[in-house]
C-alpha cells in the first residue's frame, strides 16, 4: 500500500502521487464492481456485497492458489449508477468485461466459484441481447449496444470508480485538467479554451459556456460567485444526480478550473433536496479536498483560493431556474425575477455570479486536459461534444446514455434503446423535459442537437427522452405536462399561473369528450400570450408540450373534439373495453374486475357490461391471450395488432 | 449636487429624457403616458406579476423588424430605446391577461371595469369557483414587508397560491395591505374604536379632537421603534402635530 500525503502543496506532488497510485493498481488482477446506485441498492446490491464478502472469505485459500488475494490483487468495490437501472442490481467484473444483471445475494457463491475460480461466466446472469429470457447473451459489456454506442465524457468515471475513494478518482486523469490549467495556462487561456471547445450549457437553454464566462470577465468586479446548479427537477431526468452521486470530484474539479479562469473565490453547489446520496458524496469530497489542500486557501501552492459550500434545494421545480435558485440561496422564497440585468452582473446577493449546470462543469476537466479541439471534434456545427440523455418510456432498454451530439433519434431509440417494447409502432418521442416537445416518426432521422430540436418545436432541455408507442394519446400527454407545470408554477405572474390553469381545463374537457368548437384556437391564443408575456422561462416554455402536439398531432385534438374518438385508446370517457373471440374463458379477468362488470363461464366467451365497466383496464392487463380490445367509436384502437390509424 | 445622467428614449413616438436607473413605466408615467398596471406601487420594489404593463421595445442596434415584449415596471431605460405602449401585440396580450384575470375574479368591479375598457365583457375561460377578489399581485405582502411587520405572505404555489397571515402575532393592524390592494380584496371592519383585520381585533387610538381613528397601539409602538420618535408623537391630533412640525421646521430654518 502506498501512503497518501497529508496535503498536496504543489501540482507536482499531486501528479507524483497519482502516478504511484496507478502503478500500485497495475498489480490488481481483478475488480468486482457492484453498482450501488439507489435503484440497485433498493434491489439488494448491498446485501449481495455482504454475501460476496462472506464467499470471498470462505474461498480465500482457493482464490489465493489462483493468484487472487482479496484486498490487493482482487478488489471488490461499490460504484455509482451504471445507467441501466431496470436490469439491476448490476455487477461488473474487470478486466474480463463480464456484465451481470439482476444479481441477488444467492448468486455470490456461483460468481466466486464459477467466474473467479474457473474463469467462466454465470450464464443466467448475463445480459440478454434480444431482451428475452432464452435469447443470446452478451459475453462482454462491450457487446451490448447500450454501452458500446456511448461516448462518455461527463460520465467518464460514472460506474467505474468508487465515488468515495479519492485514489479511484485519480486513476482516470483526476485533477489532470486542474493541474494543467494552474501550471501551463493563464486564466484567460482557460476561458478561451472553454469558449473554443464550443461547450454549451447542459442545464436546458444551451447558452455557450465560454461566452458566459467571457462576459463575466468583462464585468470588472472584486468578487464573482460561482454556482453549480444541481437542482434537477425534470421528471424522469437523473443525469445530474448520477454525476454527483457517482463522481463528485469531477464536478468540483470543473468548478475549480472555472474559479481559476474567472477569479472566483467562493462558490456553492445547490443540490436538489431529494438527493441524499449526492449531498453525502459531495460533502465527503469537499471535506476531503479541504483537508488535502485542494480547496480553501492557496490551492496546490498556486495562489488560487476557492471556498466551496453545499446548499440544499428549496424543493420546488422552479428553484432550478437560475434567478429563483439564487434567491433561494439567499434564503428567500425561490421565485424567478425578470432577467433584464444579467446575473454575471447582478446575481447572487446582487453580485456578479456565474451559474452552470452539473453536467456542464463535469465536461470542463476533460476539455482542459484533452484540449478544446478534441472536444469540438465531436458533435455538430453548433453543438459540440456529447450529451447525456435519460431514455425512458416504451423502449426495450431504458437508461442513462451519453452520446456525441448529432446522433439521430433513431440511433438513440432503436440502436441504443433496442426499439419499441413488443415491437409496436413508434408514435412520438418527447424531448426536453416538461416544457419540451413531441416529435413524430418522420423526425426520427433528425440529428439530435440544440438547434435542430428547437427548430422542430422540441428542446434539448436537460436531456430527457420519453419514447411513446401507438397506444399513447397525444392530448393526454400534453395534459400531463401542463398539469405538472401548473402544479410547479411559482404562481407569481398571470399568464403562467392562470394560463396554465385554463389550458389544463380546456385539455381536460377535450380528453373527456366535452371539447368545444374553437377550443384549439383558444388554446393557441393563450399559449401565445404565455410564451411572450410570462415572467420567466417556466411560463415562456410551458406552451411547448401543447404547441408541439398541435403541430404534429393536430388530428388527434380534432378527433377528440369532433368525433369523440381517442385513437390511442387512453381517454377513459371515450373508450370502452370489449372481449374478442380469442377469449378462452379462463375466468381470470372476471375475478380481477373491481366492479364485477364481466360475466361468463369457464371455457365460454366472457362479456363486459359497459354500464358497470369503469375502464380501469385491469382485465386487459391480466389477460394472457390478448382477448381484451379497447374500442373507441366502434373502432378497435388497442388490440392484439397495432391499431389502424 | 451630482448631476443625474439621463438617456433619451422614445415612447409612442414622443422623445423623452429619462434619468438612468428609472424604469420604462416610471418614465412613461412621469410624462403622463398611460401604461396600465395592477401590481406596481411606487413605494415598494417592482414585482412584474400582473403583466398588464408589458410593452413592446426596439433598440437602435436591432434589425428593424426585431421587437420584444418586456415588463415596463422592471425594464430600465437605456439610450435610444424605442417603446410602444399600445401596439397590436401589446393590446392583444393585455386582453388575454385581463380575460384571464376576469376568469379568476369574476366578481371584482375593478377588474370588470378594466376588462370592459378593453372590450371584454365576459371571460372566454372557466370562471374560478367560489372566487374572492384577490388577483395575487403580491402588493399586500410587499407592503407588509416594507413596513417591517412581515405578518402576511403568500402560501402554496401555482393556481392554488394564496395570501394568508401565518404570523398573526406580527400583524399591527395598520391596514396598509387592505388600502394598497388594487381590487379591495382584503376585508376589514372599523367600528368606533375597534378594528378587525385578518381575524384579529385591535383597539384603535382616536384623534383627540375629531375622534377619527389614528392608529392601533401596536402600530404606534412599531412606528415609534422604527422612527425613534416618541409614541405620543403619533397620538396627537392631526392639527397639533402639524403645528408642532411647523414650529420645529421654523426653528431649523431660521435659527
Ligand atoms: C423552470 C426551470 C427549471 C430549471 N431547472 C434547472 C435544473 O434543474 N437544473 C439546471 O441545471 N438548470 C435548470 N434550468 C436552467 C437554468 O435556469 C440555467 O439556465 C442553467 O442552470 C444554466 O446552466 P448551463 O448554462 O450550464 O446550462 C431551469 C430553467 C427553468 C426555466
Ligand atoms: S405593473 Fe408591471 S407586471 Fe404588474
Amino acid at each position: 500500500m502506498i501512503k497518501r500525503p497529508k496535503a498536496f502543496k504543489t501540482p507536482k506532488s499531486l501528479l507524483d502521487y497519482a502516478e504511484k497510485v496507478k502503478k500500485d493498481r497495475d498489480s490488481r488482477k481483478l475488480e468486482v464492481r457492484i453498482c450501488a446506485g439507489p435503484s440497485c441498492v433498493a434491489g439488494g446490491a448491498l446485501e449481495f456485497r455482504d454475501e460476496l464478502q462472506k464467499e470471498l472469505d470462505a474461498h480465500a485459500p482457493q482464490l489465493k492458489k489462483a493468484g487472487l488475494t482479496v484486498g490487493t490483487s482482487l478488489i471488490e468495490k461499490c460504484t455509482g449508477c451504471h445507467g441501466m437501472c431496470e436490469a439491476g442490481p448490476l455487477v461488473i467484473l474487470e478486466p474480463m468485461e463480464i456484465f451481470y444483471t439482476h444479481v441477488k445475494p444467492k448468486h455470490a457463491k456461483s460468481i466466486v466459484e464459477t467466474t473467479l475460480l474457473e474463469g467462466e461466466p454465470v450464464k443466467e446472469l448475463l445480459y440478454s441481447l434480444d431482451f428475452t429470457k432464452g435469447g443470446e447473451k452478451a459475453k462482454h459489456h462491450s457487446d451490448i449496444p447500450f454501452y458500446a454506442l456511448q461516448n462518455r465524457i461527463a460520465l467518464k468515471n460514472v460506474g467505474t470508480i468508487d465515488p468515495t475513494n479519492f485514489e479511484d478518482f485519480l486513476l482516470n486523469d483526476g485533477f489532470k485538467g486542474l493541474v494543467k490549467a494552474l501550471t501551463t495556462m493563464t486564466p484567460e487561456e482557460v476561458v478561451d479554451a472553454v469558449d473554443e471547445s464550443g461547450l454549451r450549457g447542459r442545464g436546458g437553454a444551451g447558452f455557450p459556456t465560454g461566452r458566459k464566462w467571457k462576459s463575466a470577465l468583462r464585468v470588472k468586479q472584486d468578487r464573482v460567485w460561482l454556482v453549480c446548479n444541481g437542482d434537477e427537477g425534470d421528471p424522469g431526468a437523473f443525469m445530474d444526480r448520477v454525476i454527483m452521486d457517482s463522481d463528485p470530484y469531477t464536478v468540483i474539479e470543473g468548478m475549480l478550473i472555472a474559479a481559476y479562469g474567472l477569479g472566483a473565490t467562493d462558490g456553492y453547489i445547490y443540490v436538489r433536496h431529494e438527493y441524499p446520496l449526492a449531498v453525502k458524496h459531495l460533502t465527503m469530497a469537499i471535506e476531503n479536498m479541504k483537508a488535502l489542500g485542494l480547496l480553501g486557501e492557496n490551492i496546490l501552492g498556486s495562489g488560487l483560493n476557492f471556498n466551496l459550500k453545499l446548499s440544499r434545494g428549496g424543493g420546488a421545480f422552479v428553484c432550478g431556474e437560475s434567478s429563483a435558485l439564487m434567491r433561494s440561496l439567499e434564503g428567500k422564497v425561490g421565485e424567478p425575477r425578470a432577467k433584464y440585468v444579467r446575473s454575471v452582473e447582478k446575481g447572487f446577493k446582487d453580485e456578479p455570479t456565474v451559474l452552470n449546470n452539473v453536467e456542464t462543469y463535469a465536461c470542463v476537466p476533460s476539455i482542459i486536459s484533452r484540449g478544446a479541439d478534441w472536444f469540438s471534434s465531436m458533435g455538430t456545427a453548433k453543438s459540440k461534444g456529447t450529451k447525456v440523455f435519460s431514455l425512458v418510456g416504451k423502449v426495450k432498454q431504458t437508461g442513462l446514455v451519453e452520446v456525441p451530439m448529432g446522433r439521430t433519434l433513431r440511433e438513440i431509440i432503436y440502436d441504443i434503446g433496442g426499439g419499441i417494447i413488443d415491437d409496436r409502432p413508434f408514435k412520438a418521442v418527447q424531448t426536453g423535459g416538461p416544457s419540451g416537445g413531441c416529435l413524430p416518426a418522420d423526425k426520427l432521422d433528425l440529428p439530435v442537437d440544440f438547434d435542430t430540436l428547437t427548430r422542430e418545436g422540441a428542446m434539448m432541455g436537460s436531456g430527457g427522452m420519453i419514447v411513446m408507442d401507438d397506444q399513447t394519446c397525444m392530448v393526454d400527454v400534453a395534459k400531463y405536462f401542463i398539469k405538472f407545470l401548473s402544479d410547479e408554477s411559482c404562481g407569481k405572474c398571470v399568464p403562467c399561473r392562470e394560463g396554465l390553469k385554463q389550458v389544463y381545463q380546456i385539455l381536460d374537457r377535450i380528453t373527456k369528450g366535452e371539447g368545444r368548437e374553437g377550443d384549439i384556437e383558444l388554446i393557441e391564443k393563450l399559449c401565445h400570450t404565455m410564451e411572450v408575456a410570462s415572467l420567466c422561462a417556466l411560463g415562456k416554455g410551458a406552451p411547448f408540450p401543447v404547441l408541439s402536439t398541435l403541430r404534429f398531432f393536430r388530428e388527434e385534438y380534432e378527433e377528440h373534439i369532433h368525433d369523440k374518438f381517442c385513437r390511442g385508446g387512453v381517454c377513459k370517457e371515450l373508450i370502452n373495453f370489449h372481449i374478442n373471440d380469442s377469449c378462452t374463458g379462463c375466468m381470470v379477468c372476471l375475478r380481477h374486475c373491481p366492479t364485477e362488470a364481466i360475466t361468463g363461464e369457464r371455457k365460454k366467451l366472457h362479456v363486459i357490461d359497459d354500464d358497470k365497466c369503469i375502464s380501469c383496464g385491469i382485465c386487459r392487463n391480466v389477460c394472457k391471450f390478448d382477448s381484451v380490445d379497447i374500442i373507441s367509436q366502434g373502432k378497435i384502437v388497442a388490440g392484439k395488432e397495432p391499431a389502424m390509424a | 449636487m451630482s448631476e443625474t445622467k439621463t438617456v433619451r428614449i422614445t415612447i409612442d413616438g414622443r422623445s423623452i429624457d429619462a434619468p438612468v436607473g428609472q424604469t420604462v413605466l416610471e418614465a412613461a408615467r412621469q410624462h403622463n403616458i398611460d401604461i396600465p398596471s395592477l401590481c406596481y406601487h411606487p413605494g415598494v420594489e417592482a414585482f412584474g406579476a400582473c403583466r398588464l404593463c408589458v410593452v413592446e421595445i426596439r433598440k437602435h442596434n436591432w434589425t428593424p423588424d426585431w421587437k420584444q415584449l418586456v415588463t415596463s415596471c422592471l425594464f430600465p431605460v437605456e439610450e435610444g430605446l424605442i417603446v410602444e405602449t399600445r401596439s397590436p401585440e401589446v393590446m392583444e396580450n393585455r386582453k388575454v391577461v385581463l380575460d384571464l384575470q376576469l376568469a379568476r375574479v369574476p366578481n371584482s368591479d375593478v377588474i370588470r371595469q378594466l376588462a370592459a375598457e378593453y372590450g371584454i365583457h365576459d371571460t372566454s375561460y372557466e370562471k374560478r369557483e367560489d372566487a374572492d377578489d384577490c388577483i395575487m399581485c403580491g402588493l399586500c405582502v410587499r407592503v407588509c414587508d416594507a413596513i417591517g411587520a412581515h405578518a402576511i405572505s403568500t402560501l402554496s404555489r401555482g393556481p392554488e397560491k394564496y395570501v394568508d397571515v401565518p404570523n398573526k402575532d406580527a400583524c399591527i393592524g395598520c391596514l396598509a395591505c387592505a388600502l394598497t390592494c388594487p381590487t379591495n380584496a382584503i376585508e376589514y371592519i372599523e367600528e368606533g374604536n375597534m378594528r378587525t383585520i385578518w381575524d384579529k381585533t385591535f383597539e384603535v387610538v382616536l384623534d383627540p379632537v375629531n375622534k377619527k381613528p389614528i392608529a392601533t397601539p401596536e402600530q404606534i409602538a412599531h412606528f415609534s421603534k422604527q422612527s425613534g420618535l416618541p409614541e405620543d408623537y403619533f397620538t396627537k391630533s392631526d392639527a397639533t402635530r402639524k403645528k408642532e412640525t411647523a414650529a420645529s421646521f421654523a426653528r431649523v430654518m431660521f435659527d
